[in-house]
């Protein structure tokens, strides 16, 4: 299945004439209208199908090791390959947490192994993720796994002076910290966001502000040790604004935000189903359009799933004795689609940019999020925007079943996904 | 009627209303010498309470058995619920043993939402409060109460309703019941324990006990937790009662024929003196026993229209 592969007709980015992309030995060999199909390659017919450059997830829970009855690194990274990604970064909150290189390279290991995503691990800020000491980033830094992007992700690294210190440590290697940000106080025994309907459901309310007052004080920080901050899964309209803010100085800080938060929004709990628990919680319309609008004009960076497995028993069962989190890989670019094509707010360049171009550049991820030009590596996703089809859980890739658009039609489907060359899908299915 | 009643808001003005007609009706058994009627000979009714609450559970129990039910209390405490059983499990189990209604008592808000429409169960789910969510049969009992001291009706009546809103079941059923009856509701509390959104609430706040309670025909304190100050709500006991707490001098501030409502436990010295709660426009007492006419109304008109499967049929 390596040799040479001819794909005829693909529009690429969405925009001008179809036109026909040659892979071969890893890269891009030629692209251009009308090519000759080389001797031996097989074909692809990707007539009516975008082709953008294969998606980058920088928020990814692969779950291993330790929670394997939830996913693998197999697992997770097929239904990163079937939601048309070519690499993920895998965040550490496992058990053990990754927070050695030892750790970092057992999971860069069995990723490689798999053979469908290119798997970056993330490494975890601090030891076992407690919030109380750096752990080794860079013997993480150093290791195989060549880890630039640290975080502490499901725990905020609340300590001021820690995040300080980890800001300005991972500098020396071009690292990122990656801050979930969460006030723990502000949060305790919340269950979702806070807000008219928090009181009437009689939910523990997650304030707003828990987010942004740790985005306030992290973007400070980056601006005084100079270091490069990227804030996760941002949920509110004021965590936009504050971005935009920390932005306009010149600061380098970046952001993500969830195919969930920028599609759905809180009035979902009003059913008490755990399938909308996630966190950060599912917020207000308000803030569902200022992130939308984030995104579309750039002061969000990113889109990434959190694509985070939980075991049915996890879920099926009441609200607060559910787990957070929701799964990503398989519909994060359907649900982007929706929420941002389709409402005019971005074209399919603007989406590869989010996609794959900058989380690529965030995670230091030289061979990912490349324009589909001759001599780049040959990491591609075919996708027909014009197919739909209804989210069915047990149909999806992944182990677990907690997706929140079960039932759900969404718009577009990946067709085929090339990583270094290879098909690790075609006609939808792992090749 | 629907056929669960999670939310006082399933209750539409005329549902309410037939539940406390009903109930008025019911209310003459007491009266009797044999305190029992046949209606619900043959269903099961499982009490399925996951919290300790004997108050509530028996008013069910004894609710259910004077419509003739069978009644099986399952509480969480010695059951295999201690030992980590799921609420699911838990449910498939009675569902098993073919409950006609559960009555669930549960710590978490929505569980009986969940009981409700996951499909584990078929009977109606009554609920008997979750969480910090609500407790229509509760609220059902209030103005069931109300009704009798306030001319028949509660429609245009002024209710006050003091204390731990935020944490309080209680007040949310009560508000959107009350609400749908036509009563003008007011909320009294610290800010720190009115949640966010209660501007949305069909009802007016105010921080001022003193000047809500000449305006009040009836006022309900709520419990409130000592527990609460450690997590900054309020300084201390002490000083919650001297705001919040009805003592003789704010007593004093009622109308003449202003009742006072308790749903219970109190904590007497707390949010109400000793000499309110014992005074003779104290309800507190009624309210337990309008408990079992309001929930044998319930339980009549939410399984009553359905006919038990005939065993030898």
């Amino acid at each position: 299945m390596s040799g040479p592969w001819f794909i005829r007709g693909a529009q690429v980015l969405g925009a001008g004439e179809p036109a026909d992309l040659v892979v071969s030995d890893g890269v891009i060999a030629d692209a251009g209208a009308g090519l000759a199909v080389p001797a031996g390659a097989q074909l692809v017919d990707a007539s009516g199908l975008i082709a953008l450059p294969g998606l980058v997830d920088l928020h990814t829970h692969l779950r291993e090791p330790g929670r394997e009855d939830a996913e693998t690194v197999e697992s997770g990274t097929l239904a990163a390959a079937l939601g048309g990604y070519t690499a993920v970064f895998a965040m550490p909150n496992t058990e053990p947490a990754a927070d050695t290189a030892g750790v970092v390279e057992q999971v860069w290991r069995l990723g490689a192994a798999a053979g469908y995503v290119d798997v970056v691990p993330v490494g975890a800020v601090t030891v076992g993720r407690r919030g109380e000491t750096l752990a080794e980033l860079g013997a993480m830094a150093d290791s195989a796994a060549a880890v630039r992007v640290f975080s502490d992700d499901g725990d905020c690294v609340s300590d001021p002076l820690l995040m300080r210190r980890a800001l300005e440590y991972v500098k020396a290697f071009d690292g990122v910290v990656a801050q979930h940000a969460q006030d723990p106080r502000l949060t305790e025994h919340a269950q979702m966001n806070e807000g008219a309907l928090s009181g009437t459901l009689g939910l523990a309310g997650w304030p707003a502000v828990a987010e942004e007052a740790i985005i306030a004080r992290d973007v400070l920080l980056a601006a005084h040790v100079g270091s490069r901050l990227h804030v996760c899964h941002v949920s509110t309209a004021g965590s936009v604004e504050l971005i935009r803010w920390a932005k306009s100085k010149g600061w380098q800080v970046t952001a993500e935000v969830t195919p969930h938060h920028l599609l759905l929004t809180d009035q979902l709990v009003s059913s008490y189903d755990p399938a909308y628990k996630v966190n950060p919680p599912l917020r207000s319309e308000t803030d569902v359009f200022a992130l939308r609008e984030g995104l579309a004009d750039g002061t969000i960076d990113a889109v990434a799933t959190d694509h985070a497995p939980h075991p049915v028993e996890d879920k099926d069962c009441e609200w607060s004795a559910a787990a957070f989190g929701m799964l990503g890989l398989q519909t994060a670019l359907p649900a982007v689609q929706e929420a941002m094509v389709e409402t005019g707010l971005l074209d399919w360049t603007g989406i590869a940019d989010r996609l794959s171009v900058r989380p690529a550049r965030i995670g230091r991820l030289l061979g990912h999020g490349r324009p589909l030009e001759a001599g780049a590596p040959a990491n591609i996703v075919l996708y027909d925007p014009a197919a739909s089809w209804v989210v069915d859980p047990a149909a999806l890739a992944s182990k677990s079943r907690n997706t929140p658009f079960a039932g759900r039609r969404l718009p577009g489907s990946v067709v085929a996904t090339f990583l270094g060359g290879r098909p690790t899908v075609l006609d939808g299915k792992a090749a | 009627m629907k056929r669960h009643l999670l939310s006082a808001a399933d209750l539409t003005r005329d549902d309410a209303l037939l539940v406390l007609d009903t109930a008025e009706e019911l209310a003459q058994l007491a009266n009797r010498p044999i305190k029992k009627l046949p209606t619900l000979r043959g269903r099961t009714v499982v009490n399925l309470f996951f919290e300790d609450s004997t108050r509530t559970r028996i008013s069910f129990e004894a609710a259910a058995k004077r419509l003739s039910a069978d009644v099986i209390n399952f509480s969480a405490k010695g059951s295999s619920v201690s030992k980590g059983e799921s609420l699911k499990d838990t449910a498939l189990t009675l569902e098993a043993m073919g409950a006609d209604a559960v009555v669930v008592r549960h710590g978490s808000s929505g569980a009986p939402h969940r009981l409700a429409y996951s499909g584990w169960i078929r009977g109606s789910v009554l609920n008997a409060g979750d969480g910090t969510h609500e407790h229509p049969t509760q609220a059902l009992l209030d103005a069931f109460t109300m009704r009798r001291h306030l001319g028949g009706s509660v429609d245009g009546r002024r209710i006050t309703i003091v204390g731990d809103v935020l944490h309080s079941r209680v007040a949310r059923s009560n508000v959107l019941l009350l609400a749908t009856l036509g009563a003008e509701v007011t909320l009294v509390a610290p800010p720190t324990l009115l949640p966010v959104g209660v501007d949305g609430w069909p009802c007016s706040y105010t921080y001022d006990l003193d000047a809500a309670l000449p305006k009040s025909d009836a006022v309900m304190m709520l419990r409130v937790q000592r527990e609460r100050m450690q997590a900054a709500y309020f300084p201390s006991a002490r000083e919650y009662s001297r705001r919040y707490g009805l003592d003789a001098r704010r007593f004093r501030l009622l109308p003449e024929h202003a009742i006072v409502m308790h749903p219970g436990p109190m904590n007497r010295g707390m949010e109400i003196a000793a000499e309110v709660a014992d005074s003779d426009r104290s309800v507190i007492v009624e309210q337990v026993t309008n408990g079992v006419s309001v929930r044998m109304a319930v339980l009549y008109l939410l399984l009553g229209g359905r006919e038990p499967v005939e065993v030898n049929a």
